[in-house]
């Protein structure tokens, strides 16, 4: 911003505030709303590691325990662990989001705010269900 | 002593600042009053070349819109003491020119508003002779909470994807399309569509959730850009997926 502003004759002389870089900064809520999008960035990494163990898998046994024991290293362990953080925190944060986008009406009255939450944790819990007694009856 | 309580209140004077500055008023403390009821002391009592914009003091106008401490507030519905010990910040809406003081300018956003078409389209008027155009409650349930917007434009000073891309036509506007889009008398959908879903419509929207989080009316604007966003989406769907006669 200039020290002198210039001015147009009969015209209002504005201030425009110009958007910090920053702005995400400012306020406790929008940190947390930058946070929630960067979740997504690790969303796509555990996809993209996901893939990788698919590659391996159609590579044949070798190359699948060779990422086997890639996966075991700590970088790994490590690097897994933050992402499932961040995608835990994707998916509550998405869940509690659900109400606003959907809205389900039964017999005229709007379904409740927290009915919906519900259902999507529900479903995220028997989906999780049905996956573990796959891998874990797959283990027996 | 009367106890008081200081304001801090963003003064911008374009004929001597060139940007603005804070200027701090002792004011009386009563639980009854509200940040108005301190700015209005202000200009009676203390410095009568303090500029605001007020009207109804009731929550229904609109137009004392400022945020306090830094958050969007109406100043009529936002009690001194909810801020104690102060001092309170006051300053103008967010991502607005500021012709002065706390006044800053609606332009832009009257634009929008208008932009949307926030009024009943119909393609073909009914005769009077067929009588009026009814609705039942369950239809009028479907939009009453959009049509309770009083354009105190508080959401677009939450919204920090209003101040990156200010072309976006942004939450309150949109709120107000979506009021007449599920009025079950409107037949103007369409016509709003290419608005809404183009560049700087709905998509602009990245759901930070704030305006819905500051409204004083409760209308939920995030809510009707996600609802719109999922709406079109299925349409898009459907248009891809179904034969012409079954959309």
């Amino acid at each position: 911003m200039r020290a002198e502003p210039s001015y147009t004759l009969y015209h209002p002389r504005w201030y425009r505030r110009r958007v910090s870089v920053w702005w995400w900064l400012q306020n406790r809520r929008y940190a947390w709303f930058v946070l929630r999008e960067l979740t997504s960035v690790f969303v796509a990494l555990f996809a993209g590691a996901y893939l990788w163990q698919l590659r391996a898998l159609a590579q044949g046994p070798e190359a699948y325990a060779q990422f086997l024991a890639r996966l075991g290293t700590p970088l790994f362990v490590a690097l897994h662990a933050v992402t499932f953080l961040f995608v835990l925190l994707h998916s509550v944060t998405w869940f509690n989001l659900a109400p606003r986008a959907v809205v389900v009406r039964v017999r005229g009255t709007r379904v409740p705010d927290w009915v919906v939450v519900g259902v999507n944790y529900a479903a995220w819990l028997v989906l999780s269900a049905i996956v573990a007694v796959i891998v874990l009856r797959g283990r027996a | 002593m009367e106890a008081t309580v200081a304001l801090s209140v963003a003064r911008y004077r374009p004929e001597q600042e060139a940007e603005p500055i804070f200027q701090t008023y002792e004011v009386p403390f009563r639980k009854d009053w509200v940040i108005l009821d301190a700015l209005n002391y202000i200009k009676d009592q203390l410095d009568g070349s303090l500029s605001f914009r007020w009207s109804c003091r009731m929550g229904v106008c609109g137009s004392c819109g400022m945020k306090v401490n830094r958050i969007p507030k109406l100043t009529c519905a936002t009690f001194l003491g909810d801020f104690l010990p102060g001092p309170i910040c006051v300053e103008p809406l967010d991502y607005f020119p500021v012709i002065r003081d706390l006044v800053v300018d609606l332009t832009d956003f009257m634009r929008k508003l208008n932009r949307v078409k926030p009024w009943i389209i119909r393609t073909a008027e009914k005769p009077l002779s067929e009588g009026e155009y009814l609705q039942t409650p369950a239809q009028l349930d479907t939009y009453t909470q959009f049509s309770m917007c009083i354009n105190c434009m508080l959401c677009y000073s939450a919204c920090p994807i209003y101040g990156l891309e200010p072309t976006f036509v942004g939450p309150a506007a949109i709120a107000l399309a979506q009021r007449y889009n599920m009025d079950s008398r409107d037949q103007g959908a369409a016509e709003r569509l290419k608005l809404l879903s183009g560049k700087d419509g709905i998509w602009e929207c990245t759901f930070v959730g704030e305006c819905t989080k500051v409204c004083p009316k409760n209308v939920d604007p995030a809510g009707a850009i996600q609802q719109y966003k999922l709406a079109g989406v299925a349409d898009w769907f459907k248009s891809l997926l179904l034969p012409r006669g079954a959309r």
